[in-house]
């Protein structure tokens, strides 16, 4: 069941501008944001995202202080795939 | 078959386009800021990024940068972009709104600029309700300068100018800047925020906004304070700055809006657009028949290089002398300085002016070796007296000259000139009939040029009669005085 729901966002930080602050890790709610073990080619850890658990509430992005470091998406059409889910059509898009 | 093959996902959060895609600094480092990691600035970026772009203003905003960390802001916003000297952002923004009315203007400034080396003009700028929006970034130091006490530092802070701590005998109190301007009748909005928790940085975005919204509403003067975190010189990590903003910071500088009448504001009239180009001759009353200096043609023939040092008490006439002449050369064709030297007392001081008159182009205003000198009173012959080249000429205005100044290689005229204009009508015209004299010495200025001149620069036609006057008079004396020197060769 675990499996099939999905997060309402999902995180992206780009590892060559990230500095390592941690702001992120402090500030996001659900705890979804944890600081990696690799270095960059600067010397700076940087923040992950743990790979589930983001809501798009989007304040990872705005306490991070590098412009571009965080890239915050949303979950769009969720409601379609439950639906086609439901009535058993199948999925126009494959991967 | 899932419900995952198919999720889709839009960016809710992303890099906000007033940013540029890059930042030209330097050769390497262009993806990122300069910024330390963890500094409040870099956020309060982001967040005046976002305002600019929801209110889609990218393409009519001026940035001021400080002096400080922020010093790049024009490497980063992709605005228009002006770097201000020490303290003066909010000034240099007020002739920006001033002069491009439609503009967004925003004057970023950390508290070592704003609050110390600026902090008259932030004071003028708000109490005139400039309508510009003012970012002051707080974070109790000089931080770019190594970490020095501002006027922001806490009471006890130990900052590399305050090793034991800021001592308020010694060093005064935290300066609170929103509750400072605050008591000015004119700012629209003031507010306070912080950086010191989501709720708080959450609420920061939202101000900065306001403040942004203000101005295209043109309410009039925003300004926002950030309390921001240092982690760099306070040397903490940056979550701990930050738990220091909210815990230690916010005593001293508690949060909160210190004035907010945009509810009962109305937009500010849009000051007058400066006039066109064109139009400033006509405001100058330089248009019409007057030839500019570029248009004239040459009106003498004369071989003319006059260096000329005119001297004197404020208030003789000195730099009036050296314009008359200036303006005859312009008047004639010739290529004319005229450079004026005075202290601060406009009376009673000494003064001087530099006037250079040329067929050459002119290289310097500076006129160290005149050929003419023209000294006003005894204090002035002996300050340039030794300068004047050797065959040049030296009008001095007393009966005697001094017999220790004598040159045995320039020509001197001296003659009571102040009893002589006195005699005429008045003693002020003497500068006239010292030019007189200097006019028939040097010839090669047509008259025409020269009553032109005058007219020009003397309004009262009274006058115009009396310098009339005085310049004939100084004529004849030189003249009496060129036949003595013809004798002697």
């Amino acid at each position: 069941m675990n499996a099939e729901r999905q997060d309402r966002g999902l995180l992206r930080v780009n590892e060559e501008e990230c500095k390592g602050c941690g702001l992120c890790v402090e500030a996001c709610p659900p705890k979804a944001i944890a600081m990696g073990e690799r270095m960059n080619h600067y010397g700076y850890r940087t923040a992950m995202y743990k790979g589930s658990g983001c809501t798009a509430c989007g304040i990872c992005f705005l306490v991070c202080p590098e412009p571009g470091a965080i890239t915050v998406l949303r979950t769009v059409k969720r409601m379609v795939a439950a639906l086609q889910t439901e009535t058993g059509v199948a999925a126009c898009a494959s991967n | 078959m899932s419900s995952e093959s198919i999720a889709e996902y839009e960016v809710a959060y992303a890099k906000p386009k007033a940013f540029y895609e890059r930042y030209e600094r330097k050769e390497e480092l262009q993806h990122a800021t300069h910024y330390c990691p963890g500094c409040g600035h870099g956020t309060v970026h982001k967040m005046l990024a976002r305002a600019i772009d929801d209110l889609g203003i990218k393409d009519r905003t001026i940035l001021v940068g400080p002096v400080g960390c922020s010093v790049f802001t024009y490497y980063y916003f992709d605005v228009g972009n002006v770097q201000a000297a020490h303290g003066r952002a909010s000034a240099v923004a007020t002739a920006m709104k001033r002069s491009h009315p439609g503009s967004v203007v925003v004057s970023y400034q950390g508290d070592g600029d704003l609050s110390a080396i600026g902090s008259a003009e932030i004071l003028h700028a708000a109490n005139r309700g400039e309508n510009i929006t003012v970012i002051f970034v707080n974070n109790a130091v000089y931080s770019m300068t190594g970490g020095q006490a501002a006027p922001t530092t806490l009471i006890g802070q130990k900052t590399t100018t305050t090793p034991d701590g800021r001592n308020p005998l010694n060093e005064g109190y935290p300066l609170r800047v929103s509750e400072l301007l605050a008591t000015l009748e004119a700012p629209v909005y003031i507010e306070r925020v912080g950086l010191g928790d989501n709720k708080q940085v959450a609420h920061a975005d939202r101000a900065i906004r306001r403040a942004m919204e203000n101005q295209v509403r043109g309410l009039g003067f925003s300004l926002i304070e950030v309390l921001s975190p240092c982690p760099t010189i306070w040397k903490m990590k940056p979550v701990d700055a930050q738990r220091w903003v909210r815990e230690e910071m916010e005593k001293t500088f508690p949060l909160g809006v210190y004035r907010d009448r945009t509810k009962d504001a109305t937009p500010r009239p849009m000051p007058k657009t400066a006039p066109a180009l064109e139009a400033l001759p006509g405001i100058l009353g330089i248009d019409g028949d007057e030839d500019l200096a570029e248009d004239a043609v040459c009106a003498t023939d004369a071989a003319i290089d006059l260096r000329v040092r005119v001297a004197g008490f404020g208030g003789q006439g000195v730099l009036l002398l050296g314009e008359v002449l200036a303006e005859a050369g312009l008047d004639a064709g010739l290529e004319v300085s005229w450079l004026p030297s005075y202290g601060p007392e406009m009376r009673s001081g000494t003064s001087n002016c530099h006037v250079r008159l040329a067929h050459e182009p002119i290289d310097s205003p500076l006129v160290t070796a005149p050929n003419v000198l023209i000294a006003m009173n005894e204090p002035s012959l002996r300050k340039f007296d030794a300068n004047v080249q050797p065959g040049g000429w030296v009008i001095y205005n007393g009966e005697e000259f001094p017999p220790d100044c004598a040159r045995q290689d320039v020509h001197v005229l001296a003659r009571p000139f102040t009893q002589i204009a006195d005699a005429l009508g008045d003693a002020r015209a003497a500068n006239m009939v010292m030019l007189g004299a200097l006019l028939e010495m040097t010839p090669g200025l047509p008259q025409a040029s020269i009553d032109a001149a005058l007219r020009r620069l003397v309004k009262n036609p009274k006058w115009v009669e009396l310098d009339e006057c005085a310049l004939t008079r100084g004529r004849e004396l030189a003249r009496e005085v060129l036949q003595e020197v013809l004798q002697e060769v």
